[in-house]
């Protein structure tokens, strides 16, 4: 059953960059790669990952979809034809993937427990977390308190990111829309 | 958006539960999946919702963008506080078990206070973001799409 899940899940996946790679219209393209996050959460659900599910579902497929369309509003909705010929990056893409592909051969197969990730410090957190910071989610109790440093910087670099967004684009701080640049 | 009636009305309808879920994924990030990040995503979608039912305007009246840059540092500044205060408690930098009388309550109180800091701040930036790109583009018509 969760084969069958799987295979759906990536056959999707799969036809959706097609799609994404072959289509003109920029639209569609946006539309498509929220689908495209969409169907990566679906995957991540069916790999026990929710955490990261739901993170792919709310910023890939909602708000990054957004932001997309309203580049897109600024801009062009065609795709310009491409100079040089689909040779090339098709090559470099295949290569890459043969590569990634050979890389997998030696990994430990999934949710083995003599991975190396099961027996390095992982057990070492699912026991202590609980224990130590009363949080029964593992994920956040990482998240926040083992790995409190990481996700300060996190929360930086968005908080980077959103001031350089606006201090490219610029945002009117009366109220009433401003219209064009400055 | 004027003339459609069903998005409206549905829109309308999906607010309150949106912004409902994205304080359950706020303050339920301890024990089931979801936190900071994920409550903010959610709870700016239910502010760009409503810019994009009732225009950009509608939504300046309601969070000015004065206010949301303000929360875009303020959450931040929230997180890196209560490092500070654990530092002042005599504990390392964000090491929460200094926040209470015990250390475990402390971490609890600790990893609510930044997950808190990280909503606040993840939810203004993607407001923000989004009006910097909504406040610049004339309104598109139906049919441009």
């Amino acid at each position: 059953m969760m084969i069958a899940v799987d295979l759906i899940l990536f056959a999707f996946l799969i036809l959706t960059a097609i799609a994404i790679a072959r289509l003109r219209n920029l639209f569609a393209v946006a539309m498509l790669s929220g689908l495209f996050s969409l169907l990566a959460a679906g995957l991540f659900v069916a790999l026990d990952a929710v955490d990261v599910a739901f993170t792919e579902a709310a910023v890939g497929g909602g708000v990054s979809t957004i932001f997309m369309l309203g580049a897109l509003a600024l801009m062009p909705r065609e795709e310009k034809r491409p100079v040089h010929g689909a040779l090339l990056p098709l090559v470099l893409c295949l290569v890459t993937g043969a590569a990634l592909v050979y890389g997998t051969i030696d990994m430990p197969a999934f949710g083995s427990p003599d991975a190396p990730v099961q027996r390095h410090v992982g057990p070492e957190y699912l026991a202590r977390a609980l224990p130590e910071t009363g949080v029964p989610n593992v994920v956040t109790a990482v998240l926040a308190s083992y790995r409190g440093y990481d996700t300060l910087g996190e929360t930086t670099v968005i908080f980077v990111a959103a001031i350089s967004v606006l201090m490219i684009l610029g945002i009117s701080l009366g109220s009433g829309r401003q219209k064009g640049g400055e | 958006m004027q003339h459609h009636l069903i998005l409206r009305v549905v829109a309308r309808l999906l607010l309150p539960p949106i912004f409902l879920y994205a304080l359950y994924v706020q303050w339920h990030g301890d024990y089931g999946p979801g936190g900071g990040f994920q409550a903010g995503v959610i709870f700016a979608v239910g502010f760009i919702l409503y810019a994009l039912i009732n225009g950009v305007d509608a939504l300046t009246r309601v969070v000015p963008p004065r206010a949301l840059i303000l929360l875009l540092a303020a959450g931040l500044l929230l997180y890196a506080g209560t490092g500070i205060a654990t530092l002042l408690l005599g504990q390392d930098f964000l090491d929460y078990s200094a926040l209470s009388h015990d250390a475990v309550h402390g971490q609890e109180w600790g990893i609510l206070i930044v997950e808190l800091g990280v909503g606040i701040t993840v939810a203004a930036a993607m407001t923000a973001i989004f009006l910097a790109f909504a406040g610049r583009s004339a309104s598109v018509e139906d049919k441009d799409w």
